[in-house]
This record gives structure tokens, C-alpha cells and sequence, in this order.
């Protein structure tokens, strides 16, 4: 077993969650959002990787979860993209304090 | 690795091969041109949902068998007949509506059949990687119906919305997933809950890692029900969405969410049951309140049902809440939750296909312009107010057969406040359902607005199909109460039950 300990790994995952919580809740521009929501899901794969090394016996499902996660946040990604575009050509604006039409 | 069986394979997961291969044939036959396929694809669409739909009824009281990840019990055949059964009717009514808006039908098709197959997937995974997956086929298919009317920015505007809180709150999920499978050192459902009982293993010190995991996965979960803090979406995407793709998210995505938290609180993590039954109980008070308080000032007819449905959600979390894993009677919270969703279903859909039938010929949803719809269509607007009553919960309808169900739940786990929570809200909620059928009945039809409304015949058909239900549910309750037992009897045959 390497000498660095789980908790390092741990600490970073939930530091870098946080920094992209804190950016996809605070960013007006709908690119960053998607941005800070990225760092969220990598995020997670440190904590599945992390814990698929020092806490699964055996199997790979940590290994898998991640490599999944990543091919969502792919798809995820290309979906929010196209939805920008089409809102960027109806509405000349990627901030989403400007894309108000529906409230309350 | 065990051997295959391919034969056996396929027979189980029938239903989805369906689905999948429908909606592929149906993306591809898009290509032909539109003056040349007539209805051929809402017609491939429909024999694909008719046959997973008739197909899963074979699949009723067949024991429990897992394959891998993929669980066939009773669980998932109830939540298959619900998913197929929803799309069904929103395909009879989105047909119309489709021809009309948008060129683009055999996405809209497509997506559907997909849509459906991600309810399915979703309720019968028993690992979470599965789960994760299927959770995030449901909601990027949801975002694309949601922003279908692609040259209409209310339309996008939701999407993108539901997108973003859907992506923030599915990533605060998966964290929570990511603890659970540390704490637990495996994903699968079943060995996460064998963990946890093993005496060697002493749960309360897993209490730092597993209860932040539990919080964080039920902000996920609650986004797909719309509880109350996480429903901010609802009624945003419930407003933009073409009118069919709102009922499906009102109806088959909040059914998920339920199949999700039923599947995982119960399957994985039965020991911790006085901690997330708590949380439910407060989800549950917040999501009622919140949800008929802010119904009352609606002057938009989606918008009111977007609220109305999220108090519903209140209403069904309760039976979750008041889950007693020793009752074995038909107050049971699972069976109660299952039911509702029945009723729910019938329902909720009717509303929501009185209100497109009114839409395609008025192009109006604003609640003012339902003023004298009963001169104008009689028949809608009589089964609206049935559909009414049933949502407010008087008898005799599928709604109050619902409450019946979960609000004795409550009672039976001597949670009475909550019950009594549960009755004032549903007194509140009869006044904004019943401000709606004063403008039908009460007010006069605009002037230069008056003329009878026809609507098609697939339309008429699915309102006769919910008004049935909804009635029938009332009135003669015993086969969908015996579905709902079926379907919570999966619990007896885990291994921890």
C-alpha cells in the first residue's frame, strides 16, 4: 500500500466539489455553470477511484463507475451545449440572469 | 463468470429489447420523406409501447431473478405496465399536437420510446452504477423533449434550466453515491445493505460517511420528484415543455424518482431507516405546504398543475415515510406509494390531456380563458372536474382512494400529525382546483370565442381511457390494490427482509 493516505484524496475530492459547486451557483454565464459543474463530477471520480483503491476487496466497480461517469458528463455536456446555441440564436445571450421568460 | 443463457435473457428484458429496437427503426424511418409515410411512425411507435405494455403482463408474479445489475421482480414489472401504460396514452395525444408544431416527429417519437425504456431502466437497476446510468438516460432524454419546440424560446429556455439544476443536482447524487460505495466497498444494492447488518460492522461508525451520502443522493432523487427544496425546475420546465412532454414529466419521470427511492432506501439501506425516514417526513410537510400555497396564485394552467403536482409528491412521499417494514396489511407505505402512482397516473394524465385538447383549439392556457369551456365543450369540461376531484382527493375517485391509501400509512405508523398535514392540505388544494371549474361552469365565454370545440379522436379516446381509470380506481379499487401488493412484495424476497 502506497504511503499516501485515503483522507488526502478524500480532502482533495471534496475541496475541488466545492470550488465547482461554488462556481455552477455563482457564474451568470451559462458556460461557466457547465464548467463548474464538470469539476463537480471529477470530483466524484477521485472519490471512486480513491476508494475502488483503498476500500474494494475485489472488482473493478470503482474503476467502471468512473469511466462512466465520464461518458455522461460527455453526453451531458454535448446536450447543454446545443441547448446554448439554440437559446444563444433565439435570444442573442448565455446569461442566465437574461433568460427570464418563465417566472413564477 | 457463470454461463449465459441467452435464450432466458432476452425473454427477461423483452419489454426493453422492444423499446430499444423500436426507437431505433422509428429514428431511422425519419429519414423518409414526410408525404410518404402517412402515420407510419406514431404507428411503429405505438405497436412498440402497445406490445412492451401487453408483453409485461407475462411477467406478473414471476419470482425474483437478477440479471447482473438488472432486476426482474414485481417491482419492475409494476413500474414496466406504469411506463409503458403513461406513454401510451401521451402518444394518443401527442399526435396531433406534433403534426402541428414541428416538423421534427421522429425525434419526438424516438424520444419517447426512450423516455419510457429510462423509467424501466431505472426502476429495476439494482446496482448504482446501473441506476447513475439509466438516471442520466431519463433526464437528458427529458431535457431534449423539454426543449423540442427548438424555435421557441419558452421552450428552450426550460430546457435549459431543467438541464442546469438537473446536471447540479445529479452531480450532488453521485457524490453521495461515490460515499456510499466507500463506506460500503461495493455498489450493488443487496451487498451494500449485507455490509451494513454484518455485526462485525458497527453502523454507528459509519454514521459520518453514510448519512452525508444518504442527504446528498436524496437531493438527486427529490429533484426527480420535485420535492420541495429541490422543485424550483418544475414549474419553469412544466411551462416551456410542449404540453405532452409536461404530462410525461408529471407522470412517468416522478414515478421513477419514487421506483429510485423505493429501490435504495429499502434494498440498501433498511438500517438506517429512522435516519432518512426522518428526512422524509420533513420533505414530505415542506413539499405538501409549499406546493398548494403557491398553487393559489396561478394564473397559468401548467404552472397551476406544475404545483399541483409537486403537492402531490408531498402526498405520495408520505407513504415512503410511514414505511413499517413488519406491516404486512394493504396500509403498508410501499403499497400505499405504488397506488397512488396508479391513481396518479390516471389522473394527472387526464388533467393534462383536457388541458392539450383545450390548447390545440384555443392555443391558450391561460386559467382566464377557461371561462364558459362548458358551453363550449361540455364532455372536457365534465371530465376535467372529475379529474379535479380526483387530484383534490373527494370520492368517488382514483384520488381519494390514493390518500386513503397513504394517509393510513401515516396513521398505522402513528405518525398522526403528518396524516393531519396531509387532510388540511388537501382542504387547501380544493380551493385552486375548484377556482378553475367556477371559470368553466360560472363565467361567460369570451365574445368573440364561443364556438364549439372539437378535438381528435385519439385525443377523446385517451380522456375515456383516464376517466375509466380514474373512476374505476374509485369505485371498485381491489385489482389495482392487488398490482400495488404485487409489486411491493419484491421487499419479502431480499435477502435482509
Amino acid at each position: 500500500m502506497s504511503s499516501v493516505p485515503l483522507s488526502w484524496y478524500l480532502i482533495v475530492a471534496a475541496l475541488l466539489f466545492s470550488i465547482g459547486a461554488y462556481g455552477a451557483l455563482a457564474r451568470r454565464n451559462a458556460i461557466g455553470i457547465l464548467m463548474g459543474i464538470e469539476l463537480m463530477l471529477n470530483a466524484v471520480n477521485i472519490n471512486l477511484v480513491a476508494f475502488w483503491r483503498y476500500i474494494e476487496v475485489t472488482g473493478l466497480a470503482g474503476q467502471l463507475f468512473a469511466v462512466i461517469v465520464i461518458t455522461v458528463a460527455a453526453a451531458e455536456a454535448a446536450v447543454a451545449l446545443a441547448l446554448i446555441l439554440a437559446i444563444y440564436r433565439t435570444r442573442d445571450t448565455v446569461n442566465v440572469e437574461e433568460i427570464d421568460l418563465l417566472k413564477w | 463468470m457463470a454461463q449465459i443463457n441467452w435464450a432466458e435473457t432476452i425473454w427477461l428484458l423483452g419489454p426493453e429489447l422492444i423499446l430499444t429496437v423500436g426507437a431505433l427503426v422509428v429514428l431511422v424511418l425519419d429519414f423518409v420523406r414526410e408525404d410518404d409515410r402517412g402515420p407510419l411512425l406514431p404507428g411503429l411507435t405505438l405497436i412498440a409501447l402497445g406490445g412492451a405494455f401487453l408483453l409485461s403482463f407475462m411477467y406478473l408474479g414471476l419470482d425474483r431473478t437478477a440479471l447482473f445489475m438488472f432486476e426482474v421482480d414485481n417491482l419492475t414489472t409494476f413500474f414496466r405496465l406504469l411506463a409503458t401504460g403513461t406513454s401510451v396514452l401521451i402518444l394518443l395525444v401527442s399526435v396531433d399536437y406534433v403534426r402541428s408544431r414541428s416538423r421534427h416527429a421522429g425525434e419526438f417519437y424516438s424520444l419517447l420510446l426512450w423516455v419510457t425504456l429510462a423509467v424501466i431502466l431505472v426502476a429495476a437497476s439494482s446496482d448504482l452504477i446501473l441506476l447513475y446510468l439509466s438516471f442520466e438516460l431519463l433526464s437528458i432524454t427529458s431535457y431534449i423533449l423539454v426543449g423540442w419546440l427548438r424555435d421557441e424560446a419558452r421552450s428552450n429556455e426550460a430546457a435549459m434550466k431543467y438541464l442546469l439544476y438537473g446536471a447540479i443536482s445529479s452531480a450532488v447524487m453521485l457524490y453521495g453515491m461515490s460515499l456510499l460505495y466507500g463506506a460500503a466497498g461495493s455498489t450493488r444494492l443487496e451487498d451494500i445493505a449485507r455490509t451494513f447488518s454484518n455485526p462485525a460492522v458497527q453502523v454507528g461508525t459509519l454514521d459520518e460517511l453514510v448519512l452525508p451520502a444518504v442527504v446528498l443522493m436524496l437531493a438527486g432523487f427529490g429533484f426527480k420528484t420535485s420535492l420541495v427544496p429541490f422543485h424550483q425546475w418544475a414549474p419553469d420546465a412544466y411551462e416551456g415543455a410542449p404540453t405532452p412532454v409536461t404530462a410525461f414529466l408529471s407522470v412517468g419521470s416522478k414515478a421513477a424518482g419514487f421506483a429510485v427511492l423505493i429501490r435504495v432506501l429499502l434494498m440498501a439501506l433498511p438500517m438506517f431507516q429512522v435516519d432518512w425516514a426522518a428526512v422524509l417526513v420533513a420533505f414530505s410537510i415542506l413539499t405538501m405546504t409549499l406546493g398548494n400555497l403557491v398553487a393559489l396564485v396561478q394564473t397559468n394552467m401548467k404552472r397551476l398543475l406544475a404545483y399541483s403536482s409537486v403537492a402531490q409528491a408531498g402526498y405520495i412521499l408520505m407513504g415512503l415515510a410511514a414505511y413499517v417494514a413488519t406491516d404486512t396489511s394493504t396500509l403498508n407505505g410501499v403499497a400505499g406509494v405504488l397506488l397512488y402512482l396508479v391513481a396518479y397516473l390516471f389522473t394527472n394524465l387526464g388533467a393534462f390531456i383536457a388541458v392539450i385538447a383545450y390548447e390545440q383549439a384555443t392555443g391558450s392556457v391561460a386559467i382566464a380563458d377557461y371561462a364558459g369551456m362548458v358551453r363550449r365543450a361540455p364532455w372536457l369540461a365534465a371530465a376535467l372536474v372529475v379529474f379535479f376531484l380526483s387530484l383534490a382527493g373527494i370520492p368517488p375517485t382514483a384520488g381519494f382512494v390514493g390518500k386513503l391509501a397513504v394517509f393510513g400509512a401515516a396513521i398505522n405508523a402513528q405518525l398522526y400529525y403528518l396524516a393531519i398535514i396531509g387532510v388540511l392540505n388537501s382542504v387547501i388544494s380544493v380551493y385552486y382546483y375548484f377556482n378553475v371549474v367556477r371559470q368553466m361552469f360560472f363565467m361567460p365565454p369570451p365574445a368573440e370565442g364561443d364556438g364549439r370545440i372539437s378535438y381528435p379522436q385519439a385525443m377523446g379516446l385517451a380522456l375515456t381511457v383516464s376517466l375509466v381509470g380514474t373512476l374505476l380506481i374509485g369505485i371498485y379499487p381491489q385489482p389495482f390494490l392487488d398490482l400495488a401488493n404485487l409489486g411491493r412484495q419484491f421487499l419479502a424476497m431480499l435477502p435482509l427482509a
